[in-house]
């Protein structure tokens, strides 16, 4: 039993059953197939998270951001003012988190992509995009870099999901998707 | 060096080590306190994400959440691993504890670190969370009172494999190690792993708490802390699985079916399972997908297999067992006429579906690189690990419970209607938070929130109705689990201190027809027949190919990114 030692000591050499065999057997191609399945969509599928990253600064990034701010906002929302900005499309489009607010506001067009660059000015932070359900981490001192590509209209909203202290709760950003003109 | 004193085991017929069993005691008791405190802190918890009680300020919160995870995925558990290694040591294989003081050094410090990091959390300035990412800040003591628990923890691996050189030479054993010391071995090996990785970042992270390093890289941080911290998840695995077929075998006289298959099983964790970090780490910048890719499957999923091994091999071995005691009728006679009313049985079988199914299927899914990006920081994680720590190692711990206290302690188990009520009672209600988070996550909620409504926001986002729904069912489900932990804390607690005492006398616990003794020869016709077992694994099988591809649609919805 478990909790003797093998009653035969030559426990290595026994034949393994036929069944057994046949689920060992099942269970490595399915792991095979899992692990090739992660490949097949790097080349086939739609959603996939880019490699693209870089070291930076908050003020650096800070200074991107700010200049995208200043060439392409058409309004501001909120009672804290925040810049609604629209930029062309197929453009650098940047996204600041930092405690505790997401900044500026974009607004994208459908059917367009953009290289978003998502980076945070303090601590750790979670990009949720919902309701689409995307969810990447944001680090300071590190730029990441991705092609998005919003296929419908609409507000939507990003909702920070890495704790990030005690107004956590409270760091909600948007995104808006207008037709193309 | 000799002059240990032992005891013979009335049940069993072992040799215990009577220094052996105190430590084994001794961590018990402290495990189960700090399963109170850590349980009592979890339905707070739930008690505020259940949005209509929101029972806590964010503050505290915030607070109570991080000292949660701690007490209990921590503490509860690595203090009831090592009860779990002394005992697969010296109990199983007949001798003394090594240096038993050394065990004690251990426990001492175990239990200073975790009343260390508990104050530091109480105090509030410690809310970083069990994981504490930097750039988030705790107080030194926090750091402290961890690095102080690990070393202990070091100590008592220490100790389990001094044991097993001491049960070696002093040949109180024959043949190889029984299995379940195998699988305890698997999980003092990767627990030295484990404790290694969390020095390799804890220590640089407490001198940069006090300002002695400058800074920390974020990222870096995670790598290894992850390393840390997921392995720590394995160690909780071999140790459950070793559990289940130590209680598989003490009740029912369950044989593994093949002890190749299952060695080798436990092996494959040992040498797979510590690239699984990398699925914390598939959200994150700076890193490959290749990197990414091959370590989140544990390279080509070899340590999922594993698992996938012994979830035919543990209810296999019980199969067969009942089946030689002539329960052959149909498919599942045998497990219709297991001892369900034997909580150390229903808890370690409930636990093995709830392992599976649960947690297993929904940890590879949540672990694929593109299909993370659906689940990743979402209420789906701590969905994920309370079916795998919780109705899988918790509640295997809390059945082999039931044998401990008559065979450690020799105290008869008090309120026995309450006792068999108990697995079901836990097991159900930590199979519906399960679930429920999982609800919750695939609809976006967020893990470690205090307020999904934003009512504090400057902007503001509505969740569907129905998320909201999946967080009072969570709230409900949880009331139900921490009802299962009271029932398991009064029993335990009132059989150790008024439980009728055992003596050699006392009935055996062992059932009958079970002769724990390796009399018979095994599987004399070659093979154990499992038709039941090959039944479950196929269902099991079909839900988690049908639960994968599905998920693979879901993304494949999402907006493109690339």
């Amino acid at each position: 039993m478990a909790i003797t030692s093998p009653e035969n000591r030559l426990w290595w050499k026994e034949r393994i059953s036929g069944p057994e065999l046949v689920w060992v057997g099942v269970s490595l191609i399915w792991g095979l197939i899992m692990f090739f399945a992660m490949i097949y969509w790097h080349i086939e599928g739609e959603q996939n998270l880019s490699n693209e990253a870089y070291r930076i600064t908050a003020e650096q990034f800070a200074e991107k951001t700010e200049a995208m701010v200043e060439a392409y906002t058409v309004r501001e929302e909120g009672d804290t003012g925040i810049p609604v900005v629209h930029p062309p499309a197929g453009s650098d489009v940047y996204l600041i988190s930092r405690l505790w607010e997401w900044t500026p506001i974009l607004e994208l067009e459908k059917g367009q992509s953009y290289r978003l660059h998502l980076s945070s000015l303090d601590w750790q932070h979670g990009f949720s995009l919902q309701p689409t359900n995307i969810n990447i981490q944001v680090h300071p001192d590190y730029e990441l870099v991705l092609t998005l590509t919003p296929p419908e209209t609409g507000e939507f909203s990003i909702v920070c999901n890495e704790y990030c202290g005690v107004g956590h709760h409270t760091m909600v950003g948007k995104i808006y998707v207008v037709d193309s003109k | 060096m000799s002059n240990a004193t032992f005891r013979t085991c009335p049940d069993t017929g072992l040799k215990v080590h009577l220094s052996a069993q105190n430590l084994i005691k001794a961590n018990a008791v402290a495990a189960v306190v700090f399963l109170l405190i850590g349980g009592a802190l979890g339905l707070m918890v739930a008690m505020t994400r259940w949005p209509e009680v929101h029972l806590l300020s964010a503050e505290m919160f915030y607070a109570v959440l991080t000292a949660h995870g701690i007490d209990v995925l921590l503490f509860w558990i690595i203090f009831f691993e090592m009860a779990v290694l002394y005992f697969a040591s010296a109990i199983l294989l007949n001798c003394r504890l090594a240096a038993p003081w050394v065990a004690w050094v251990g426990f001492v410090l175990m239990l200073a670190g975790a009343v260390i990091v508990n104050v530091a959390v109480l105090q509030g300035e410690s809310s970083v969370m069990f994981t504490s990412y930097v750039p988030l800040r705790a107080e030194p003591h926090f750091y402290l009172g961890i690095i102080l628990f690990a070393v202990g923890a070091l100590l008592g691996c220490c100790v389990f494999f001094g044991t097993l050189v001491i049960a070696k030479d002093e040949k109180s054993y024959e043949g190889s190690l029984p299995l379940v010391t195998f699988g305890a071995l698997t999980a003092a090996i990767i627990a030295v792993f484990t404790i290694a990785s969390g020095a390799i970042i804890l220590i640089p992270t407490l001198l940069w708490s006090v300002g002695y390093i400058e800074h920390i890289d974020t990222v870096t941080y995670k790598v290894i802390w992850w390393a840390m911290g997921h392995s720590s998840q394995q160690i909780n695995v071999a140790a459950h699985v070793a559990i289940w077929y130590l209680i598989a075998a003490v009740l029912l006289g369950a044989k593994p079916l093949s002890e190749k298959v299952s060695r080798t099983a436990f092996l494959m964790y040992i040498l797979f399972l510590q690239l699984a970090s990398a699925h914390h780490l598939l959200a994150e910048p700076g890193i490959s997908s290749e990197w990414k890719v091959f370590n989140t499957s544990y390279a080509l999923y070899l340590a999922v297999v594993g698992s996938m091994i012994h979830g035919l091999s543990v209810p296999g071995a019980v199969e067969a067992a009942q089946r030689a005691r002539g329960l052959t009728n149909g498919l599942f006679e045998w497990l219709r006429k297991a001892p369900w009313g034997n909580p150390a049985f229903s808890g370690m079988f409930t636990s093995l579906v709830y392992f599976g199914f649960l947690g297993g299927i929904s940890g590879v899914v949540l672990g694929t690189e593109q299909i993370n990006l659906m689940m990743h920081n979402t209420m789906y994680v701590p969905g994920h690990f309370h079916a795998t720590v919780v109705a899988g190692t918790t509640l295997t711990f809390m059945a082999v419970t039931y044998l401990v206290v008559p065979l450690i302690f020799q105290r008869d188990i008090i309120f026995p209607k309450i006792a068999q009520w108990q697995p079901y009672v836990f097991g159900v209600g930590v199979a519906g938070i399960s679930l429920f988070m999982m609800g919750a996550g695939t609809l976006g909620i967020a893990r470690r929130h205090w307020d999904i409504s934003f009512s504090d926001a400057a902007l503001t986002f509505d969740y569907p109705s129905a998320a909201f729904l999946m967080m009072s069912l969570n709230g409900i489900f949880a009331l139900l689990a921490a009802l299962g932990g009271v029932m398991y804390i009064v029993v335990v607690v009132g059989s150790i201190l008024f439980g009728k005492k055992r003596d050699a006398n006392s009935p055996s616990l062992i059932p009958p027809q079970v002769n724990p003794a390796p009399a018979s020869t095994y599987g004399g016709t070659g093979h154990a027949k499992v038709p039941g077992t090959y039944a479950l694994v196929a269902i099991f099988f079909v839900a988690f190919v049908l639960y994968y591809f599905v998920n693979w649609k879901y993304l494949s919805e999402v907006w493109p990114l690339s």
